[in-house]
């Protein structure tokens, strides 16, 4: 009988994805659950090493595929690899982020293995033995509760949502006898942003522009960085060309879900709500204090953008002192 | 080239969506339907592709009756052809099941590049195109913001979480759709005119050989257990002052001290 929770985990270049730690913290809360054990899957080139760091959130095992072929992500070998890692110990819940890779992976996974999937989903929880997997719907207005029938489970967790925990838990660490062979699909190329930008989807802090920017993020940049945050835009900003498209945060973005994201100049259209209404704390500025957006947010500041910032600037600069 | 744009009828993004008296469906009465975003950007992608190489744009969707209107518009746009899997057995599928029955049906139709989008902006499932290209024993390349066709492979450049990736498959192939790979075009009156002639073929679950027992909700691996509406906010609390400076001091002051989110 299919039992024991895996977790793919998500690195690149040497360094395990935020996401990673959120999905072992999250298996071995699950696993202690079902009174189980915790299996961490780490595949890369050259992952040997760094696969131990993986120790302190509480694996039972790591499983390590290291191959130079497995170096760049491609959808092929990972669920080759995946799918030989999973058949051979049958395990009863598979846990994933939901980044693009894990979006990917886990969608051709489920496939493969003629399992269901619940993607994106931001809790999970037990209910008469019964694992329940919680997931938005229509960009978040809906949230579904759904079962999966048959094993394994196949689940793949949004980004910053579940908690990191460690645990004093000791674990071995093997190496999974692989082969990879050539896959139809080649990484040609791959420009990394320089390391210290922060990715929308893993931040911590957002500050997000809108149109009544007018096109000017000089503010916001500094307020993001100062909080170590990363910059967001409503699609009204990335069509004006202001902001690139990973930026855009919405039903046609990027769904996030920050400790505290500040909206400044948007005006909270749906599709905009639809990207960051799962964020901890929203603060909302706007000069107009009847914008939709106050109706989403927890605190609100109804005045100029370019007054404003500035002088949130000072006052934080003034407590990191 | 013959390329096939998976194509899927969903709510307007303005919809209320609102949850039907069983608590496992929405209510469908007051909802406009229209072409999910991210496929309009397939259809966009696929007709360019035709007219730098020639070939053929069929559009597959799988859905209720209503569905021909979304095929139509997409025929509007300039796509040859339709094919739409409507079958009431096929009512309830899941996204495996549904990706079950596009790849049964890409089976009797000529491709060699199939465009699905990145997700639809219903379930938001992330899922039927990899699916699809799993089923097809085909290369997928997921959330594509620019790609370039040659003869014999395709080269897509994907964005990632922190940086860029161009990843090129030997065709056929699947890729879906993320927002920046273009700007989708309107139908025009002429192309509306146009599409009204041009052929959409109905399959049923026979004609796919698809057992009605596997798909709908006998073949559902994910079952609904309920939906709920998403915890209301507390409201807003607004902060107050005289000027900017006061403003900015309060609201930092509950953000590091209240809420430590600082
Ligand atoms: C299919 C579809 C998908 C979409 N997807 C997305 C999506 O993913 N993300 C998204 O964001 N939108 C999306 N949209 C667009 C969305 O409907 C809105 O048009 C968009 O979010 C508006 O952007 P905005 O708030 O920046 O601009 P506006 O609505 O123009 O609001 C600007 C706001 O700035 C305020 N303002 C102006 N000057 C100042 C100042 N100096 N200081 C303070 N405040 C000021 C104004 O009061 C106003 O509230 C989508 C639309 C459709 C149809
Ligand atoms: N019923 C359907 N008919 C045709 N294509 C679909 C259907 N459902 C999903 N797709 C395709 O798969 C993509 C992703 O959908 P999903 O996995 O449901 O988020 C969509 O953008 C479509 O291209």
């Amino acid at each position: 009988m299919a039992q024991g929770v895996f977790v793919i985990c998500e690195q690149q270049d040497g360094a395990f994805r935020k996401i990673s730690y959120e999905a072992v913290s999250e298996g071995r809360r699950q696993a202690d659950s079902l009174n189980t054990d915790l299996t961490a899957l780490v595949l890369g080139g050259g992952v040997t090493e760094m696969a131990a760091d993986l120790e302190k959130f509480g694996p039972d095992k790591i499983l390590v595929a290291d191959d130079p072929a497995l170096t760049d992500y491609s959808t092929e070998a990972y669920t080759t690899v995946c799918t030989h890692a999973i058949k051979s110990r049958d395990p009863m819940v598979i846990i994933t982020g939901a980044s693009t890779q894990g979006k990917d992976l886990s969608a051709r996974l489920a496939a493969r293995l003629d399992a269901g999937l619940a993607m994106d989903c931001v809790a999970i929880r037990i209910e008469n033995d019964q694992l329940i997997y919680t997931r938005p719907m229509f960009g978040g207005k809906i949230l579904a509760e759904i079962n999966i029938i048959g094993t394994p489970h196949i689940v793949a967790i949004r980004s910053n949502v579940m908690a990191i925990t460690e645990s004093s838990m000791t674990c071995t660490i093997d190496q999974l006898d692989i082969q990879v062979d050539e896959p139809k699909t080649k990484v040609i190329d791959k420009k990394l942003e320089s390391g210290d930008k922060v990715e929308l989807t893993e931040a911590d802090v957002i500050v997000s522009g809108g149109r009544g920017t007018g096109g000017d993020y000089g503010a916001i940049e500094e307020l993001a960085a100062l909080l170590n945050g990363a910059v967001g835009a409503s699609r009204s900003a990335v069509d004006e060309g202001w902001r690139p498209h990973s930026d855009q945060v919405g039903q046609t973005g990027k769904v996030v879900s920050p400790n505290l994201y500040v909206a400044c100049g948007i005006s909270g259209a749906i599709q905009h709500l639809a990207g960051m209404s799962t964020s901890k704390n929203i603060v909302a500025i706007n000069k107009d204090s009847e914008a939709p957006i106050f109706s989403k947010a927890d605190f609100g500041v109804a005045g100029d953008l370019f007054e404003v910032i500035p002088e949130i600037i000072k006052e934080v600069k003034k407590i990191k002192e | 080239m013959d390329v096939v744009v998976l194509v899927k009828q969903v709510p307007d993004t303005e919809s209320l969506i609102q949850i039907e008296g069983d608590g496992v469906s929405i209510k469908t009465d007051d909802i406009k339907w229209v072409m999910n975003p991210y496929d309009e950007l397939a259809v966009e992608a696929a007709l360019q592709i035709k007219e730098a190489k020639g070939g053929t744009v069929t559009i597959l969707s799988l859905g209720p009756e209503k569905t021909v209107e979304t095929i139509r518009t997409a025929l509007a746009m300039g796509a040859d052809k339709g094919v739409h899997i409507f079958d009431p057995a096929a009512d309830g599928s899941d996204a495996l099941s549904k990706g079950k029955l596009l790849a049964a049906a890409l089976k009797t139709l000529p491709f060699d590049l199939v465009i699905a989008g990145m997700r639809a902006v219903d379930e938001d499932n992330y899922q039927v195109g990899s699916a699809v290209a799993e089923l097809l024993d085909i290369p997928q390349i997921s959330q594509v913001t620019k790609v370039a066709v040659e003869d014999q492979t395709i080269k897509c450049h994907r964005v990632i979480e922190g940086g860029t990736v161009v990843v090129e498959a030997t065709l056929p192939a699947l890729f879906t759709t993320q927002r920046g790979l273009n700007e989708p075009r309107y139908a025009s009156l002429p192309g509306i005119m146009k599409a009204k002639k041009k052929p959409i073929d109905t399959l049923s679950l026979a004609d796919l050989g698809i057992d009605p027992e596997t798909v709908g909700p006998a073949g559902r691996k994910v079952k609904v257990a309920v939906l709920n509406f998403p915890p209301d906010r507390k409201t807003v609390k607004m902060v107050d002052g005289g000027n900017p400076g006061e403003m900015a001091a309060k609201l930092v002051k509950i953000l590091h001290e209240d809420v430590k989110a600082i």
